[in-house]
């Protein structure tokens, strides 16, 4: 048995994608925040693999080939971006000055964390990519020398906490114009920001879901001037 | 044959991207170009929307399930995130709270501002 799932194609990539069916299930059921589907997927198959003592090794076997399709479905974040860009252009500078000030604000904060924890360097490159979009985010991490799953993991909490309290920090910080609105939520918890901003409103949706790419593109650039400091 | 011209033209884009990559010498990933790419050709009317829409959509559909292998590898890199643990929750729900905040601030002053202007120019 054990031969046969290390040698099989299928068997990694099918309890990914049974996880994450699982995950969404339990967020149709319950509608709460933790039910992200990627988080109850990498919990589900890390359970899976600790209970059947498969190591991780076997379940790359067939897993690996996932990450075919990272790039092209990386690529196509353009159609988003481009879709959503159409309806919010007059407003353009206000948009893209919003979101440059929240992914400098992340690099910020990871900085002052790493000098007052002491991180080191691998450590600080692995959590600089966490607001942004995992595709982005997790490529990122890889390229400049970072942990990715750690980056993955980080990505993911910070999605569930800001799709959580988006409406707490929102008030506190006053913000009631829709594309600020979505603006915020979509620089600091990229999808699982947008999903709570596409409950509030159509151009909330819209804003957040152009941040995703936006947002990406710059920390790629901020990262990049920012991995130089520590 | 819709889909195959779709996914075609996409990895095509890919691997401009790639190419870059192994051009410029910076750590920017591939997929970036790429993306950047895309969105430019689609700006300068290059590719029209209608020619890659139905497969983008399926792909950035997927795209959660693929980072699922990556988050599973916590089990190997457990060590390494352990003692990270506390001040990465710190961090993370700090900046979580400051990075909506300002980004947010920012727009909507900035948003303020231009009605503003224009309400004055309109008198």
């Amino acid at each position: 048995m054990k031969e046969l799932l290390h040698d099989s194609l299928f068997f990694g990539i099918f309890i990914s994608l049974f996880a994450y069916e699982a995950g969404v299930f339990c967020k149709r059921k319950w509608k709460l925040a933790i039910f992200h589907p990627l988080l109850i997927a990498i919990v589900f198959v890390i359970a899976v693999l600790l209970a059947f003592g498969i190591d991780y090794e076997t379940y790359l076997t067939g897993a690996r080939h996932l990450s075919f399709l990272l790039t092209p479905a990386t690529v196509s974040l353009a159609v988003l971006l481009y879709e959503k860009l159409q309806p919010l252009k007059k407003n353009w500078k206000a948009i893209f000055a919003g979101i440059f000030a929240g992914a400098l604000t992340n690099a910020v904060c990871v900085l002052v964390c790493a000098v007052l924890f002491g991180f080191t360097h691998e450590q600080y490159v692995t959590m600089l990519p966490k607001s942004i979009t995992t595709a982005i985010g997790m490529a990122l991490s890889k390229e400049m020398g970072g942990v990715s799953s750690i980056t993955v993991g980080a990505i993911v909490i910070t999605g569930v906490l800001g799709n959580m309290f988006a409406e707490e920090i929102l008030r506190l910080f006053r913000i009631t114009e829709p594309e600020a609105k979505g603006i915020g939520m979509g620089t600091a918890a990229h999808a699982m920001g947008t999903a709570k901003a596409m409950e509030l409103g159509e151009t909330e949706g819209a804003a957040s879901g152009l941040s995703i790419a936006v947002s990406g593109v710059f920390t790629v650039v901020i990262a990049l001037i920012f991995s130089k400091f520590y | 044959m819709q889909y195959l011209k779709q996914f075609g033209l996409i990895l095509l884009f890919s691997f401009l991207g790639e190419l870059l990559h192994a051009l410029i010498p910076l750590p920017v990933p591939g997929s970036i170009y790429g993306l950047l790419l895309l969105f430019l050709a689609l700006c300068l009317g290059i590719v029209r929307l209608q020619q890659l829409q139905e497969t983008a959509k399926f792909l950035l559909q997927v795209l959660p399930v693929l980072f699922v292998p990556a988050g599973v590898g916590l089990l190997e890199s457990w060590g390494e995130l352990k003692p990270l643990l506390l001040p990465a929750i710190l961090l993370i729900s700090v900046s979580t709270v400051l990075v909506m905040g300002i980004s947010g601030r920012v727009t909507q002053r900035l948003l303020r501002r231009k009605k503003k202007t224009e309400g004055e120019a309109k008198k």
